[in-house]
């Protein structure tokens, strides 16, 4: 008979309890992200696909010697550049990647001798169709310079 | 009323009682979301209007703009009549319900025993609509909902005749007649019986239980028989159960402040009226709530434990205690 009074007390206290701690998390601001309407800032860390990185000049450092490409295990870069008249180095023309098949591994960050990719800090990607994954990083690097 | 033909107050009490349901359920869903929202630190409905305030105006429009679906093989009649029931009987319940001094349809002297007696036709409703729905799910739910249901209201039957006793009489505008201040509230040990606190949990906790509303809410246990007795339900079907629900769960709340809280009256002796009935039953609405998102589900067998073990026992040691108290002093 004494364990149905204590098993009431001790039951009816711990609901009390629960609903203290609910109360309290209700007072407490909310800790979700509205999205549409604001977005998370990525760490640093973060690694979105690779992106061109521009130097002090504005200009992508660029020298297209193609190591990225030769470094990439899944072949998904492919770049191009030419001499300009008089110029002595070579100025990228075209960079393309294929961001369906890359892997994030980064070989291609790694082994850039000038420094010249980074990764994006971009994770709101959707699409209907593969080509709009193919990426032109060029031409995006000229659009953020503007 | 009076120089006014009859009729007008039936209209009044219609309009009127229509037009209470409708918003009172506007605004207890959209309640119900906030705080669940906020108990699980999340904002809840913002998008509609400010604070997402007209968000069950949209879902309402949604509600009634869908095709009402009849499942093949369904008891057709009794599928398409539970939804009016339980909607009638929630806006029966609503006549004797005394919202201020003379704000009350009709004033009976049974008007207690109205509200018990519509408010338990209301799980006639619920087990129409299982048992027309032609879902194994519903009639296992239904049944949940008469066991449950059969079990809450003895000792809720109990705790009221423990209540006509004290204030002797079963007319509701009486009972809050009687509790004119903070100190007269029936729920203090004071006013008639030292048992009176426990006949208030008894009471709440039986109230939820007949709303149907969480921890008890084993009729609609969505994780094991996918929405209960309402499952093959769509569109103003649905709506209609849940208009229903959220009556019955203000009618429980307003019933309790009746009977324990003073009714319409200030705690204070100031400017009695409908505001502080309404006050005090949404503060008991919001307790409702603030249980339903704290608690997990109980089991059946938990349930009727409860009821059974724990409940009508204090019940009826609470009915011994006051009738003799009443006796002797």
């Amino acid at each position: 008979m004494s364990g149905y009074f204590q098993e009431l007390y001790e039951g009816g206290k711990s609901l009390l309890v629960g609903m203290g701690i609910t109360f309290k998390y209700m007072l407490q601001p909310v800790v979700t992200m509205q999205y549409p309407r604001q977005s998370v800032k990525m760490t640093p860390r973060y690694r979105g696909h690779i992106e061109l990185v521009a130097d002090e000049k504005g200009n992508n450092k660029c020298i297209v010697c193609g190591m990225c490409q030769r470094n990439c295990p899944s072949g998904c870069i492919s770049l191009a550049g030419k001499k300009p008249e008089g110029g002595k180095k070579k100025v990228l023309t075209q960079y393309q990647l294929d961001f369906t098949t890359c892997s994030l591994c980064g070989s291609c960050v790694e082994g850039c001798p000038t420094g010249a990719l980074d990764f994006s800090k971009e994770y709101n990607l959707a699409g209907l169709t593969r080509q709009e994954y193919i990426f032109d990083l060029l031409k995006r690097f000229e659009e953020r310079k503007r | 009323m009076s120089g006014y033909p009859e009729i007008f107050r039936v209209l009044a009490y219609i309009v009127g009682t229509l037009a209470f349901v409708g918003l009172n359920a506007a605004f207890l869903v959209w309640l119900e979301r906030k705080v669940a929202g906020h108990i699980q630190r999340r904002i809840g409905p913002k998008e509609v209007g400010p604070f997402g305030i007209i968000q069950s105006l949209a879902d309402g429009i949604k509600l009634m703009s869908k095709q009402l679906v009849v499942p093949e093989r369904a008891d057709g009649l009794l599928y398409r009549l539970a939804p009016l029931m339980t909607m009638t009987t929630a806006i029966m319940v609503f006549v004797t319900i005394p919202f201020g001094p003379a704000l009350v349809a009709r004033d009976l002297n049974l008007g207690m025993l109205v509200i018990f007696a519509f408010a338990s036709v209301n799980v006639l409703a619920l087990l129409l609509a299982g048992w027309g729905s032609n879902n194994k799910y519903s009639v296992i739910s239904a049944t949940r909902a008469v066991s449950q249901n059969v079990a809450y209201e003895v000792p809720m039957l109990i705790t009221v005749a423990t209540m006509v006793m004290i204030v002797g009489t079963m007319n509701l505008n009486e009972i809050v007649g009687q509790q004119g201040n903070l100190l007269q509230w029936k729920i203090f040990p004071w006013n008639g019986s030292v048992m009176l606190p426990v006949a208030f949990l008894i009471f709440f906790i039986c109230a939820l239980a007949e709303t149907n509303r969480a921890p008890f809410d084993l009729g609609e246990a969505e994780s094991e028989l996918v929405a209960g007795f309402h499952t093959e339900y769509g569109g103003m079907g649905f709506g209609l159960f849940f208009l229903g629900e959220y009556a019955y769960v203000f009618v429980g709340c307003a019933l309790t402040s009746i009977f324990f809280l003073g009714g319409w009256q200030c705690p204070l002796g100031w400017a009695p009226g409908v505001h502080w009935l309404l006050i005090k039953t949404y503060l008991l609405v919001f307790v409702v709530m603030w249980i339903r998102w704290t608690f997990p589900r109980t089991t059946i067998y938990g349930l009727l434990n409860l009821s059974w073990k724990v409940l009508v026992p204090f019940a009826l040691v609470n009915l011994i205690v006051t009738a003799a108290l009443l006796k002797v002093f």
